[in-house]
């Protein structure tokens, strides 16, 4: 039994402690948990989970290498390394920081040549700068087809999430049937046509892409968006049919106000993360394309292309294809590894 | 039940035909016939040959011709070896579907193993593992898995055979193919495990004095495997998708390798024909495990 | 107390239990000090609001906490053994045979992918070495018996194709299959229409009677409480607020907070006057004040009761408060010295 640790009697009655507690007194007594905003404890536990933290660490230094090595490196992605101006052709499939007969010919004379961190290709072309290219290409294409996604997606899923009734109906259907579409088929598919159809267009951002590149995106515009736009509508319907929205309403608020207060807010989370879980997505979509020889146009590199071509000399030199695929894989990774955690950290419905 | 049946059934027929529009229309937006590029055809020889392939007739009636002869398993002739491509088709299936088969087999029941055994460990040292392993192998293209795995087993190791025709091992492109699938079920089945784990039945099961294994194997695992099972479908389009790729890296004739060969000859018939032909298998494996789902699922019988 | 009655312990004791939850915001205590004592075939109800602790009370008695849950202190004894040092062998044979429990939702308490006779037999077969066909007979009987008519067809059914008052007499069936010495209902009726709650209580009644069982009854129903009850303990923010028989809680309140929730519940007898809800929300686990946890809400509060946490007085007819008003008011009988 709980005994009381001292007798009552035996007390030395304080009488003043018997006296009535005012309001205020008993106010600070009613503490509240430390209030914060959703995003700050968003952040805070996104902040928290060490993954998350080394997957933007990861992008970063990712980022950070795609923007300084060209400026720092010497040589070009798609250039023959040359010594003293001239072609050096004996510069093909070094290993890598190894030197060719003629760099080592000019170290030795005292001069000094930048080293090839990663080896040369077939081409003698300096392998570390092209899968920095590579990677920059890889990650462009990732993102722009993510905003592309997220745009087209957001628009048609709020629009149909917002109307309603029979337009949302018609406008899911149609979403059903691109949804059950295989994908990828049809990006390939697509290829193929673009390519013979735009193959003598004179337009430049064709020229400078690629048709493949074109016809990808043109893909995941008509394509890859609709597990977005059914996202959307959905939180929008939920969020329409809200008991707050309601009172909202009741309250005589705005549509404006409603949604630039109530739905933007609660639809924000789920978009981010989507945007930030398609971009491996995209990347992954892009390599498999350049892969099988229907990415981007030679002799821009992607990832997906650099691995494609290591795969002639791979008896001989396995880095060529070690390179680029660990680069896919960290970039990939640390996407999907930061997409979870900013799920965790932001989605209201794993919130307790 | 039947009304959901027939709901799914129709969008199946809807995006078949969806598919076979756009692939056709698709292939006929490619500039200049199929005779174009061949040496010069007298013009008599160009019209009985067009008239042969009826492409004569105006585009849309030439659509309903195809869809006829496709209904009747006729898919015409390729344009690289003159072989009936239904033919060609079937042969390359057996090849895919064998591959394919064991891996999505394989990817299911380790799937669900190593699942159910990261849920039980969870954040013990078992679990760490299988998720750090299954995090590695979501974000690794399969080419790019296939192609270590050749490098390494094949080309430094030389356990294996590469490019055997006699000794062909199924082994490799079956791991570079299950990776993928397998880390995906595996994630799937936990996070619905722990899901499961956490509902108020198992408390009640627990409750009843039964023991942890038996609330675990025979309470949990059951709930948790019903997601499982609508992951299928897109795992034997991944699965597909996938051989397009594995197949080529590992020198197998299935309808991957057929695929990407007639996109590399610019065959269109067999380009058209293939799209449909891994587009429909997709499409009704899609269907099958929807269905498969729906039967599992004791709740849903009611609405 | 206990002590005293040396010769047959009682059913189920407990003494100055805590349990806490391990969180990434840190320690909640949730039952923090907490004791009672349950007599055979006799019935106890807890009551409380929600985070009292009344539900983790119950949770604790059968150790099903959730993962981060666990027992920090004080015992369980029943029938004189501390339970919270059994292995979990002998917690499996302990719950179902000598204590079982029922939820307040019968929607998700039952395993969907299986039957309901399938569940009930499982309860039977874990305890008792018996056949499939005799676990069968047993369960339809216990259909039978929570008043479940055309019992053999219910028994093939799966848990949606039952309403919830029938899901909750199934719940009641699986419980009571390998025969408890004590039933736990947590929030029994909560989840139920009204004209079912009054029949799901009436059947537990019943039951202990036949059964000649203990029960423990978690609500915050005091309507419930006032049914079905001999013993009332009435907790808040983890702390028994006041306890003792039925008819001293009612009438007789000790606690500023009883009091308070005496005033909150229409009754025939105070039907003109007004009715007084309590004012302010209820207690922060994690920010626990340093004396009395109702304190921030109490009229009547003083300065002590914001320092110190009021011990536990006994006052006439085995009943026990803890609020600081008793001392001023002098309620409390004297104990004897060796307590």
């Amino acid at each position: 039994m709980d005994t009381p640790k001292k007798n009552p009697f035996s007390l030395q009655i304080d009488v003043s402690r018997f006296e009535k507690a005012t309001e205020e007194e008993k106010r600070q007594q009613d503490v509240m948990s430390e209030s914060t905003t959703f995003f700050k404890d968003g952040m805070r536990k996104l902040m928290k989970n060490p993954l998350a933290v080394a997957s933007m660490i990861v992008l970063i230094l990712v980022i950070g290498t795609i923007i300084i090595a060209p400026m720092v490196v010497p040589y070009g992605y798609e250039e023959m390394i040359s010594v003293n101006g001239k072609r050096d052709k004996t510069a093909k499939n070094l290993g890598p920081f190894e030197y060719s007969k003629r760099e080592q010919a000019v170290i030795d004379e005292g001069g000094s040549v930048f080293p090839h961190i990663m080896g040369t290709d077939s081409q003698c072309r300096d392998y570390f700068i092209r899968v920095v290219e590579g990677t920059k290409i890889s990650l462009s294409v990732g993102l722009f087809a993510s905003i592309l996604v997220l745009i087209i997606g957001v628009l048609y899923g709020s629009i149909s999430g917002y109307l309603g009734g029979k337009v949302d109906l018609i406008m899911m259907r149609i979403v059903d049937i691109i949804y059950s579409l295989p994908d990828m088929l049809i990006i390939i598919l697509l290829s193929v046509v673009l390519n013979e159809r735009l193959a003598n267009s004179n337009n430049p951002v064709i020229q400078s892409l690629g048709t493949n590149m074109v016809s990808i995106f043109v893909v995941f515009g008509l394509l890859y968006w609709v597990g977005m736009a059914r996202l959307v509508r959905g939180e929008i319907l939920k969020i329409k049919n809200n008991e707050y929205i309601l009172a909202a309403k009741a309250v005589g608020a705005k549509s404006s106000r409603i949604i630039r207060t109530h739905i933007i807010p609660n639809c924000i989370s789920v978009i981010i993360i989507t945007t930030a879980l398609q971009i491996p997505s995209a990347i992954f979509t892009e390599s498999f394309l350049s892969f099988v020889g229907m990415g981007v146009k030679a002799p821009m590199p992607s990832l997906g292309s650099l691995a494609n071509s290591a795969r002639e000399g791979l008896q001989s030199y396995p880095l060529q294809l070690v390179f680029p695929a660990v680069t896919i894989v960290l970039i990939v990774l640390a996407f999907n590894l930061l997409g979870d955690g900013l799920r965790d950290a932001f989605d209201p419905k794993l919130r307790r | 039940m039947s009304k959901y049946l027939v709901k799914r059934i129709l969008l199946a027929v809807v995006s078949v035909f969806v598919i076979c529009l756009i692939t056709f229309f698709a292939m006929n937006a490619v500039p200049g016939g199929p005779f174009n590029s061949e040496k010069a055809l007298t013009p008599a020889v160009k019209a009985t040959l067009l008239e042969r392939f009826n492409l004569d007739k105006p585009i849309g009636q030439q659509f309903l011709i195809y869809m006829r002869n496709m209904l009747h398993g006729d898919f015409g002739i390729s344009l690289k070896t003159g072989r009936d491509i239904s033919g060609t088709l079937l042969e390359c299936f057996a090849v895919s579907a064998k591959i394919g088969g064991i891996a999505a087999l394989f990817a299911v029941i380790i799937g669900v193993i190593l699942g159910a055994l990261a849920a039980l460990f969870r954040n013990k040292w078992p679990d760490r593992l299988i998720i750090f392993l299954t995090t590695l192998f979501t974000a690794m293209p399969s080419f790019v898995f296939a192609t270590l795995l050749l490098m390494v087993f094949c080309i430094q190791l030389k356990w294996l055979p590469v490019w055997d025709a006699s000794n062909r091992s199924l082994v490799l492109p079956v791991i570079a193919l299950a990776a993928y699938p397998t880390a995906y079920v595996t994630r799937l089945t936990k996070t619905s495990m722990l899901d499961a784990l956490s509902q108020d039945y198992i408390r009640t099961a627990r409750s009843k004095g039964v023991s942890t294994v038996k609330v675990i194997f025979k309470h949990a695992l059951r709930n948790a495997l019903i997601p499982v099972i609508t992951y299928v479908g897109p795992m034997l389009a991944y699965i597909l998708t996938g051989s397009l790729v594995v197949e080529n890296i590992f020198s197998i004739g299935g309808l991957g390798k057929q695929f990407v060969q007639s996109i590399t000859n610019r065959d269109y018939p067999m380009i058209m024909a293939t799209t449909i032909f891994l587009a429909v298998i997709m499409v009704v494996m899609n269907l099958l495990s929807d269905i498969l789902y729906k039967v599992v699922d004791p709740r849903i019988k009611l609405d | 107390m206990a002590e005293n009655t040396a010769k047959k312990p009682p059913l189920l004791q407990v003494v100055d239990l805590h349990t806490s939850f391990t969180t990434d915001k840190g320690e909640v205590q949730a039952v923090n000090g907490v004791s009672f004592t349950l007599e055979e075939g006799k019935t106890l109800g807890i009551v409380g609001e929600s985070g009292s602790g009344k539900s983790v009370t119950a949770y604790s008695i059968m150790q099903i906490l959730e993962q981060n849950g666990h027992i920090t202190q004080g015992q369980i004894l029943f029938q004189g053994n501390d339970i919270t040092h059994y292995s979990s062998k002998q917690m499996q044979d302990f719950r179902g045979k000598k204590c079982s429990i029922i939820f307040q939702d019968p929607m998700t308490s039952l395993n969907p992918v299986y039957t309901v006779g399938n569940q009930i037999m499982e309860a039977v077969l874990v305890h008792h070495e018996k056949s499939k066909a005799e676990a069968r007979d047993i369960a339809i009987n216990m259909l039978k018996l929570v008043g479940i008519n055309d019992a053999e067809r219910r028994f093939k059914q799966h848990p949606h194709e039952l309403s919830g008052g029938m899901r909750q007499r199934v719940m009641i069936a699986m419980a009571l299959a390998s025969e408890p010495w004590i039933l736990i209902a947590d929030e029994p009726t909560t989840a139920l229409d009204v004209t079912i709650q009054a029949q799901i209580l009436e059947l537990m009644q019943e039951l202990q009677q036949k059964l000649n069982m203990a029960i423990i009854i978690v609500t915050h129903d005091l309507g419930v409480i006032a049914q079905m009850a001999d013993e009332i303990v009435v907790m808040y923010g983890g702390r028994i607020c006041e306890r003792g028989t039925a008819d001293e809680i009612f009438y007789h309140p000790a606690h500023e907070y009883t009091k308070g929730l005496l005033r909150s519940i229409p009754s025939v007898d105070n039907m003109k006057e007004k009715l007084v809800p309590i004012a302010g929300t209820p207690i922060n686990l994690l920010n626990m004040p340093k004396g009395c946890a109702f304190c921030a809400r109490c009229d009547n509060a003083m300065k002590i009761c914001l320092e110190e946490v009021p011990p536990e007085l006994p006052l006439p007819d085995g009943h026990y408060a803890s609020c600081w008003m008793n001392v001023v008011n002098h309620n409390y009988v004297e104990e004897p010295a060796d307590e």
